[in-house]
């Protein structure tokens, strides 16, 4: 058997062997769709809506029906009066209010209906979905019952995409996070591993060449992380239903480019550190929180104070996961994507070439 | 010996960390088949000193050969030469005995089957537990599976740090019976130790202490034939810290250290029987009971100390 080839053999007993390692690596992937997918969505279901009917006439009450017939909606009450809102909303009654005017009817046929929606602010999030829900309705019923003119006024602008289920957008960032995590926390903690038990030491001392005990590192680690992408996007596929309107093909090169990526990054961050702890630490803080945090997975970039909006360009993580919507929701190819392969690609061999650089032949 | 290149070469190796002087100017020849120790303490500077010989860090100054290769200029082609072990164990405790070896005679482009002979005196000893993890292996069996890994590319030199440290008195004279089939077959061996008492199962011995060899490299029974001061050994019941007190303060004491279970006096001027009666009898008038205090002949260790506390020492040393 060839040096390298028994190099890799061994890396893949070690992995095989870390059962605990192993079967977290693995789970991970399933465990992170299902969590994301079930706890983490921004769906909001089973609406609770008070109505508060000043008018009592038939619009209104025709209104009230297509409420209480929708079905992210639940009718919790009909009232007459204003004063009974914010004890329902404080008590947990109801999420959300619509209020109506007493001269509804009158002002809707000449197009001048107003309507106000109350909701919870308690739960930021939900009351702003709850509130587009509600305003939803409102709006499609009345350009039913009045020709298709907009004839309901409301204040804000929120544009509500009932097909648009949450869980498409966080498998991206998902994916993004789980190649992360496999490709360069575990090769970091795996190089220095043998800096730490001393293995690194003998090594050296063959004639193996630090490349070859990098590319053999990393090697497993790539088909490590190759399963855990399919099994990410399988899940969120079966599951949720979550669809790749794009070439998957397209979607696995992109995926392999950023793993190639993330194993440079993990190879540098070892090549520096002396032990697995310190190892784990440098990836965790300076790969995979900016992974989370810093690449529009959960804050959108457009929400950033201005001075940490350029930051986003330098997280290999944005320009991945820009390119995986892209594939994914929008069924995108390359004449659109090409730039943010392109930046992709050129992180791949700027990093790998630093980080075959940085392994030092030597243990100082 | 003969008049071949020395298989190990060095001259006047400096290595410094920062403040801390690792080496400070080491020079020493190791024969082809010779079994060489380098005996010191912990923070002597033998692991510093065996790291630039395999080429895994640089030295500040000086020179250093191994196999005829310099150690800085051609460190690829010593790497596939010599066969090394360093401090600590290391191998992988996740892949069995057999993978381990396997895996390091595949780095070298070899095999187990190919080389068999060159290990099976060591090997054979553990070949039986084949497919035990190495990490469940005791200290021995450890120790025993890092060599098999080390020669199993035929290397023409071992370099071997500390390997007996932290391993059984056993174990320890097991391993260094096996060192010794190594030099019957002609095998080069560099090795370092803590313990004074192996130095006596090495060809040659060089006594390194804070990055300086304490006295030109010779065999273990030329160094303690170096000590020329009269030497007691002295035992008595009660506390030891006391019994070194009362003798350091006799007359014409000029060192007394604890050897185990005994204290070994050495004094001046005067020889061995005279000193151990005046020794019984100064104890004997302060009171100390069962009082044993007789001539013994000096050890390795005996050098290293009266060469460690006195930088003037009574011992010759011997150039050669």
């Amino acid at each position: 058997m060839s040096a390298f080839r028994s190099f890799v053999v061994k890396e893949t007993r070690h992995i095989l062997r870390d059962r605990q390692t192993l079967a977290v690596l693995l789970l991970m992937p399933v465990a992170m769709v299902l969590l994301f997918g079930y706890a983490i969505r921004t769906d909001v279901e089973d609406v609770r809506v008070l109505v508060v009917d000043a008018a009592r006439d038939a619009r209104s009450t025709d209104l009230t029906r297509a409420l209480a017939s929708t079905h992210a909606l639940r009718l919790v009450g009909v009232v007459g009066g204003v004063p009974q809102v914010e004890p329902a909303l404080r008590a947990g009654e109801a999420d959300v209010a619509l209020l109506l005017p007493s001269d509804f009817a009158r002002r809707f046929a000449r197009g001048t209906a107003e309507v106000l929606i109350v909701s919870d602010g308690a739960n930021a999030n939900y009351a702003a979905t709850a509130e587009s829900y509600v305003r939803t309705v409102v709006q499609q019923w009345a350009a039913q019952n009045g020709g298709g003119a907009p004839v309901v006024r409301t204040a804000t602008r929120m544009r509500f995409n009932p097909t648009l289920a949450s869980q498409n957008l966080f498998v991206p960032g998902l994916l993004a996070f789980v190649l992360t995590l496999v490709s360069a926390l575990m090769t970091a903690i795996s190089i220095a591993k043998e800096k730490e038990t001393g293995t690194m030491e003998v090594l050296l001392v063959s004639p193996l060449r630090p490349l070859q005990i990098v590319v053999g590192k990393v090697a497993p680690y790539l088909g490590l992380a190759f399963v855990n992408a399919l099994t990410a996007l399988g899940v969120a596929f079966v599951v949720f239903g979550v669809p790749v309107r794009g070439s998957l093909t397209l979607l696995l090169v992109a995926s392999l480019v950023y793993v190639l990526v993330s194993l440079a990054l993990g190879v540098l961050i070892s090549s520096r550190a002396p032990d697995q702890r310190t190892a784990m630490m440098a990836a965790l803080l300076g790969l995979l929180l900016p992974t989370l945090a810093l690449s529009g997975f959960i804050f959108p970039i457009a929400s950033m104070p201005g001075w940490l909006q350029p930051v986003p360009n330098v997280v290999p993580a944005t320009w991945y996961i820009l390119v995986v919507r892209g594939i994914m929701l929008k069924g995108v190819g390359l004449a659109v994507l090409w730039k943010e392969i392109a930046v992709l690609c050129a992180m791949a061999v700027v990093l790998l070439a630093a980080g075959a650089r940085s392994f030092n032949d030597r243990i100082e | 010996m003969t008049d071949a290149p020395a298989s190990v070469q060095v001259n006047g190796l400096v290595k410094r960390y920062d403040e801390a002087v690792a080496l400070d100017g080491v020079s020493l020849a190791v024969e082809p088949g010779e079994l060489f120790g380098v005996i010191g303490p912990d923070g002597a500077g033998k692991s510093t000193l065996f790291r630039i010989l395999v080429t895994v860090i640089l030295p500040d100054a000086g020179a250093a050969s191994v196999d005829g290769l310099d150690v800085v200029d051609d460190y690829l082609e010593i790497r596939r030469r010599v066969g090394y072990m360093p401090g600590r164990f290391s191998l992988y405790p996740d892949l069995t005995v057999r993978e381990n070896l396997e895996f390091f005679a595949s780095v070298f482009g070899t095999s187990v089957e190919a080389e068999y002979d060159v290990i099976a005196p060591i090997y054979s000893q553990i070949e039986p537990f084949d497919d035990r993890r190495a990490g469940a292996l005791s200290g021995g069996m450890k120790q025993k599976l890092a060599l098999s890994c080390a020669l199993v590319h035929r290397p023409r030199v071992l370099i071997l740090d500390e390997p007996t440290t932290g391993v059984d008195a056993v174990s320890r004279a097991e391993f260094w019976d096996m060192l010794g089939e190594l030099k019957r077959g002609g095998l080069t061996t560099l090795v370092s130790t803590p313990y004074m008492d192996e130095a006596a199962r090495c060809d040659r011995i060089a006594l390194l202490q804070t990055g300086r060899l304490l006295r030109a490299p010779d065999t273990p029974e030329a160094v303690a034939r170096s000590f020329r001061a009269p030497l007691v050994r002295v035992r008595a019941t009660g506390e030891r810290a006391a019994l070194l007190g009362t003798l350091r303060a006799l007359d014409g004491v000029a060192r007394a250290e604890v050897f185990g279970e005994w204290v070994h006096v050495t004094g001046a001027g005067e020889d061995a029987g005279a000193l151990a009666l005046r020794m019984q009898r100064a104890l004997e008038g302060q009171g100390w009971s069962e009082v044993v205090a007789e001539p013994v002949a000096p050890s390795v260790e005996d050098v290293f100390m009266a060469l460690m506390s006195d930088p003037d020492p009574t011992a010759e040393v011997n150039h050669g």
